[in-house]
């Protein structure tokens, strides 16, 4: 059985949310507070959404020094799957595990709605089982996720393929959300092991609860 | 000794906050202006040998907490 480590912060609140999801796909999920200098031995490792720290000062750079999060470093530094959502997102950007920074939305408002996202590369563990293009709706809850990164990180992303997921409108067509960079809503890393995205995969499980399409973006890592 | 350190988005950042600041300052009749950038003031006081100390520990919490780099300038000001 796969084993998924997810963190806890104070302030984290997706954490259950993600030990569901992680469990409908065979996961067997240890909860991983904050203060622990070593993760338990596990596959993957998931800093959840929230609000660590209160967001104070800026989303994600006070958890930043967690002891925890160095020995995500070493895990993930050593080829280990670490995968970043929302406030998750923003902290491994704030370690620099991720490229850019998450700013602001350009509105200045919290957005909470459900959100169409398209796969723009597949040729990572993450999202193995998407289709390049392939649409998904999935929630989007926060305040600071407009992804910025200067013009020759860009040109990097797209280099490597490590634009994953853009948002868009039910047909697919870019639309701009809340200001990013190319409309993007997730990057991975160079060696693809490490990724972060703004929208929540781990609240679109039950069809019940308007979608089920989270289920596929972590169907990849529990095969 | 106090230090003031001032961050702001760096120049080329789109500043959504300072953006609608100077939308409603138009909206109130102030025509002249010409642009708002809004960032954040963190006053530290510590302890320090001298001016130059001060600036170098500074500027070291700057780099690794009080400023995100990628997005982020800022200035040390030590007033006292």
């Amino acid at each position: 059985m796969k084993k998924a480590a997810v963190l806890r912060f104070p302030g984290t609140n997706c954490e259950f949310d993600t030990e569901y999801a992680l469990k409908k796909q065979g996961f067997e999920v240890t909860l991983v507070w904050h203060k622990e200098e070593t993760l338990p031995e596990c596959d993957l490792v998931v800093v959840p959404g929230g609000f660590s720290y209160g967001d104070y000062l800026r989303a994600g750079s006070i958890a930043k020094f967690s002891p925890v999060m160095k020995a995500v470093e070493e895990f993930a530094n050593g080829g280990g799957y670490v995968l970043g959502i929302c406030n998750g997102f923003q902290i491994l950007t704030e370690v620099g595990l991720l490229p850019g920074a998450l700013k602001r939305n350009n509105s200045l408002h919290f957005i909470s709605k459900m959100q169409h996202i398209k796969v723009i590369n597949n040729d990572n563990k993450f999202l193995e089982t998407c289709a390049v293009g392939e649409i998904l709706n999935v929630p989007v809850a926060h305040a600071d996720g407009n992804y910025y990164i200067d013009n020759e990180g860009l040109t990097s992303l797209k280099e490597n393929n490590q634009i994953l997921v853009q948002y868009c409108d039910a047909s697919g067509t870019p639309m701009v959300l809340n200001g990013s960079v190319e409309q993007i809503a997730g990057v991975c890393n160079k060696k693809k092991n490490v990724f972060g995205l703004m929208p929540h995969p781990e609240r679109a499980i039950e069809l019940l609860l308007g979608s089920d399409d989270g289920l596929k973006m972590f169907a990849g890592l529990a095969s | 000794m106090k230090a003031i350190v001032n961050v702001f988005l760096k120049e080329g950042v789109l500043d959504p906050q300072g953006k609608a600041t100077h939308h409603a300052l138009k909206s109130l009749g102030f025509d002249n202006v010409e642009s708002v950038r809004i960032g954040k003031q963190i006053i530290v006081e510590l302890k320090a040998k001298d001016k130059e100390e001060a600036i170098k520990e500074v500027s070291q919490m700057s780099e690794t907490l009080l400023a995100n780099t990628v997005i982020e300038d800022y200035t040390i000001e030590i007033v006292e």
